[in-house]
């Protein structure tokens, strides 16, 4: 084995001493805090990796009152919404949508099959165009009583809403009890009717 | 029948890095000294091995084999060979298996060229060098086979995200790479001089050269990519503190803690402990980068080969390797501050300080970017962005870069407090010069900016200083390298700081024929002609551009691209460089009314950030290329540890042997 | 070019998502005509995340929303309401996350806290590093 020769060191100074030894009696506690550190950032690791956060953003606005708005008609056939069509004490729903959304494509059978067991469902189209809409509707039957039109995405910064499709359960007095975010499917039907019954 | 040779190759290479940790960790012992000599060799072939096989995936890519998976999945036979290139590190098992290869690759440098570490510490190295790229091997082997077999082939492949079709980002990625796996060898470094309990100037001294290399590929790494955010993503912007950015940005804050701290260890004999804790972080900061970046826990637009399953593997392997480490670490070293108190007033005292400090803003970029993760675990969302990262880690910056203004001048040991206020008074005069300009002519910016320029004068002059009454012919090369690299962090710092003080903005719906002004240009539309490159289709705006009253006028063509496979729509922008800032536009939709949206930006002395980035890469390279050219002038000779210096701390402790 | 949008959609693997056909909200991509309000209102878009984004500003952000939110922000700024009203008004309605800049709440104070105790952590080692024992090194 073609070991270098280890040379002696010239001065007895502290550093000279092995640097395992040089306070052989009782370690420092700060030795362990680098290990204790990444105890930390293992668990952090662990829990984000077992439970992955929720990507989908919660409106804060539940149990809030919704906020005053007043937008103008989308389609010929269905008069405009505004707040105050959320104040006449029977609970509803605020579905925003768009003709350009392939979920909302999806949703219609089920928001019709909420209309068809007596919801009332106001809608509002985000950032669309009336015969786009129409055409929408068309195609994809129309459940609701009301339409507006919302050319700058406004009811959802009011709503907390950051994404279309999504479905809001209004109580009588026009508070917002209820988020549903993404398209509604069929195992949601219940739960929203449950919803507006608790909000009676 | 590459793919299977390249795979049998690499299960081979996997069954050396087997060999290489059991002989090395058998010749350790008592019993096993006669096998010291048999473990380098072992290193070499495997370094060997893993690289054939990295070639031949190489091969596979640029033959488009679309039988294999990965190839398919990831190519496109219309690709310009270079992104067929890049196209093989491009995706998640092309870059493990990169990773391992740079990893065997540096473990059979070590094992043939280290000569004067101390040969059971070496051993114990390279025994740590394979035994981290065993985890990995088995990462590949296991969860990321880079040469499973399609059947059928099928007839062409998916191609690459167009974004990666990009010079810049066909080198950013490995660059970056090399840097992060570089850091495994001071982590294997650190590994064998804990088991051989052997942390000194030698040690530091055979570390050097690897941290410096990893660190010169860290830092290019990060400068190419804030410049391919820059300029591809289209906004103008070039560092979001993006939990991906930060992930690159964190093992280099640690490496270049490392870096001069392990100077103070060759020069001193002091900061063992220190010393041998950074070398496990920055390697930890380089897997904990890599876990958040696939384990998609947390959101980023830079987000790449997202797998939860793939983060588990990470997860797995980082807490074998670092938690292992680092309880080595708790058992072995036995004191904080072992060795010699220092004097404030000297080299190892300013570098101290400097750690500390590099430390901190670490310690913040890591918290910044975790913190979401841990309201989340109670069920709140936050978001930390620029506004908290820029103010808090100036706390810590500003002090550290007049540490830095200082710290190069002063001698080791101890120094004298009034010969520094004087050499400072160059420094001082020129951060009051440009406070003065600042204030005469940049009127209203906000303090961060304001200091961010005075401090960037200040440094610039002070880290010249260093080559001061010398004589510049016999300063080493290493000398050089430090006074550039400081200067760099100047320049890029000036340029930080004018890119968020000085910009301009203007967006425009623009006529075709219709001029705009920004800042001192003038800029007129003259039309949108359809091109066609290679694999894309794109929208190109013919912008004649004209600086203040100049007669030269310069064709800008901003793109929108529309590539086809896979169908994506990019936007290229254009970028006009003057020796005063940079003029960046970008042409968007076409609106109803036949206007088109032009972005355009002037943003005056805005490529100082990378100038400055590539002058402190520079100034690593002559630190390297000066201290390997030392070290080999002194090959046979084991250096003495200059403990005792002499009183007047002339030869060793003066200027020559600064870091 | 709805570049932002696109990068994402390229990165995470997805088909590309239907767009809607309405132009951009009146002042998504317009700047205020008065350059001090623009300037507060850009301030104030860089701290803002966009909410269908990954990880970006509304100031950096091709998404329609992203265009949607500048236009409220702008025309708010516009109609004199103060930068930090409008970011309490969005907060109210997302959360802090919708916020880059984190608020000083019970749930964030260790953010605040974790430069003093870094600062605390360096005082330590410099202590240790300094203190007045031999403070001429090993000479003696």
């Amino acid at each position: 084995m073609n070991r270098w020769p280890r040379l002696p060191i010239p001065s007895p100074s502290e550093a000279a001493r092995p640097w395992h030894e040089a306070r052989p009696i009782m370690k420092h506690w700060a030795i362990w805090l680098p290990l204790a550190v990444f105890g930390v950032l293992f668990a952090l690791f662990a829990t984000g990796l077992i439970a992955p956060g929720d990507r989908t953003i919660v409106s804060q606005m539940i149990g809030k009152p919704l906020p005053a708005f007043d937008l103008p008609q989308a389609v010929p056939d269905r008069p405009a919404v505004t707040r105050a069509n959320f104040t006449d004490g029977k609970p509803k729903l605020l579905n925003v949508f768009a003709s350009w959304c392939v979920p909302c494509v999806a949703e219609a059978p089920y928001l019709q099959q909420l209309a068809d067991v007596g919801v009332e469902i106001n809608g509002v189209a985000i950032r669309d165009r009336g015969p786009d809409v129409q055409a929408f509707l068309a195609r994809n039957g129309n459940p609701y009583a009301r339409i507006g039109s919302d050319d700058v995405s406004k009811i959802q910064f009011d709503l907390g809403s950051s994404g279309v499709p999504e479905t809001f359960v209004i109580d009588g007095k026009g508070m917002i009890t209820y988020q549903h975010i993404g398209d509604i499917r069929a195992e949601h039907v219940p739960v929203i009717l449950e919803k507006l019954k608790e909000a009676q | 029948m590459i793919a299977e040779f390249a795979l049998a190759l690499l299960w081979l290479a996997a069954a050396l890095a087997l060999l290489q940790l059991g002989l090395g960790s058998y010749a350790l012992t008592v019993r096993g000294a006669q096998f010291l000599p048999a473990v380098r060799p072992v290193a070499v072939a495997q370094g060997v091995l893993v690289a054939v096989s990295f070639a031949l995936l190489i091969v596979l890519f640029v033959r488009s084999d679309l039988s294999v998976k990965l190839v398919a999945a990831n190519s496109h036979s219309l690709k310009p060979l270079i992104y067929k290139i890049s196209g093989t590190w491009g995706n998640h098992e092309g870059s493990m298996l990169l990773w391992i290869t740079v990893m065997g690759l540096a473990g059979g440098l070590i094992a043939l060229l280290e000569r004067r570490l101390n040969d059971r510490t070496l051993i114990a190295t390279l025994a740590g060098q394979a035994f981290v790229s065993l985890g990995f091997y088995a990462f590949l082997l296991f969860a990321s086979n880079p040469f499973e077999r399609l059947n059928p082939a099928p007839a062409e492949g998916n191609g690459l995200n167009p974004l990666l079709q990009d010079p810049g980002l066909a080198f950013h990625p490995p660059t970056l790479y090399i840097g992060y796996v570089g850091l495994s060898i001071a982590f294997s470094f650190a590994i064998g001089a804990m088991v051989t309990r052997d942390v000194g100037p030698t040690f530091a001294r055979a570390m050097r050269p690897w941290v410096l290399g990893a660190w010169i590929f860290l830092t290019l790494g990060i400068v190419a990519g804030s410049w391919w955010a820059y300029y591809t993503l289209g906004w103008g912007g070039w560092w979001f503190w993006d939990p991906v950015e930060n992930a690159s940005l964190m093992p280099w804050l640690a490496a270049t803690a490392l870096l001069h701290s392990v100077s103070v260890l060759a020069t001193r004999g002091a900061l063992k402990a220190w010393t041998v804790m950074l070398a496990v972080v920055a390697f930890s900061m380089s897997m904990v980068g890599t876990f958040l970046v696939r384990s998609g826990i947390l959101t980023s637009v830079h987000a790449f080969a997202v797998d939860p399953e793939r983060g588990s593997f990470i997860l797995a392997l980082l807490a074998i390797y670092i938690g292992g480490a680092l309880a080595l670490f708790g058992l072995r070293a036995s004191t904080v501050t072992e060795g010699s108190r220092f004097h404030l007033f000297s080299r190892e005292g300013a570098l101290v300080m400097n750690n500390v400090l590099l430390v901190g803003i670490l310690g913040i970029v890591l918290m910044g970017t975790l913190y979401p993760l841990v309201t989340e675990a109670f069920g709140t969302k936050v978001s930390v962005g620029p506004p908290y990262f820029n103010p808090v880690s100036a706390i810590f910056v500003f002090p550290m870069l007049v540490i830095m203004a200082v710290g190069p001048l002063m001698r080791w040991r101890q120094d004298n407090g009034k010969k520094l206020i004087n050499l400072m008074a160059a420094p001082a005069l020129a951060l009051a010069v440009a406070l003065a300009l600042v204030v005469l002519f940049a009127g209203d910016i906000a303090i961060l900016p304001l200091l961010g320029l005075i401090f960037a004068a200040g440094l610039a002059v002070a880290s010249i200083l260093p080559l001061w009454k010398r004589n510049l012919r016999r300063t080493p090369a290493h000398i050089y390298g430090m006074v550039l690299a400081h200067l760099g962090i100047a320049v890029a710092l000036a340029g930080m700081a004018a890119e968020s003080a000085f910009n301009t903005e203007k967006l425009v719906a623009s006529e075709i024929g219709q001029t705009h002004t920004v800042g001192p240009w003038s800029i007129e539309l003259q039309g949108i002609d359809p091109i066609a490159g290679p694999n894309w289709t794109a929208l190109e705006a013919r912008l004649v551009t004209r600086y203040g009253d100049s007669a030269t006028q310069t064709v800008m063509n901003p793109q929108s691209r529309m590539f086809s496979s896979p169908p994506t729509a990019t936007s290229h922008a254009a970028l006009l460089t003057r020796w005063n800032g940079q003029l960046y536009v970008v042409l968007g939709e076409e609106g109803d009314d036949g206007r088109w949206q032009l972005r355009l930006w002037w943003k005056p002395f805005v490529p100082l950030i990378w100038y400055g980035g590539l002058l402190i890469g520079l100034g690593g390279i002559l630190a390297l290329v000066g201290r390997t050219a030392r070290d080999l002038r002194r090959k046979d000779q084991p250096e003495y540890e200059p403990v005792a210096a002499p009183a007047d701390p002339k030869p060793v402790g003066g200027r020559e042997a600064l870091a | 070019m709805r570049g932002f949008l696109l990068l994402l959609v390229a990165l995470l693997a997805q088909p590309v998502a239907a767009q809607d056909s309405l132009p951009p909200a009146p002042y998504a991509y317009k700047q205020l005509d008065d350059p001090a309000k623009e300037k507060s209102a850009q301030d104030l878009m860089m701290t803002l995340r966009c909410l269908t984004c990954q990880s970006q500003s509304i100031a950096d952000s091709d998404a329609a929303m992203a265009g949607d939110m500048r236009h409220q922000v702008r025309s708010r700024i516009e109609a004199g309401e103060d930068p930090e009203a409008i970011r309490s008004w969005l907060i109210e309605r997302y959360g802090d996350w919708v916020s880059y800049q984190p608020q000083v709440t019970a749930m964030t104070w260790p953010l605040f806290a974790a430069p003093v105790i870094l600062l605390l952590f360096a005082a330590f080692i410099v202590r240790k590093r300094f203190g007045r024992a031999k403070p001429t090194g090993e000479k003696s």
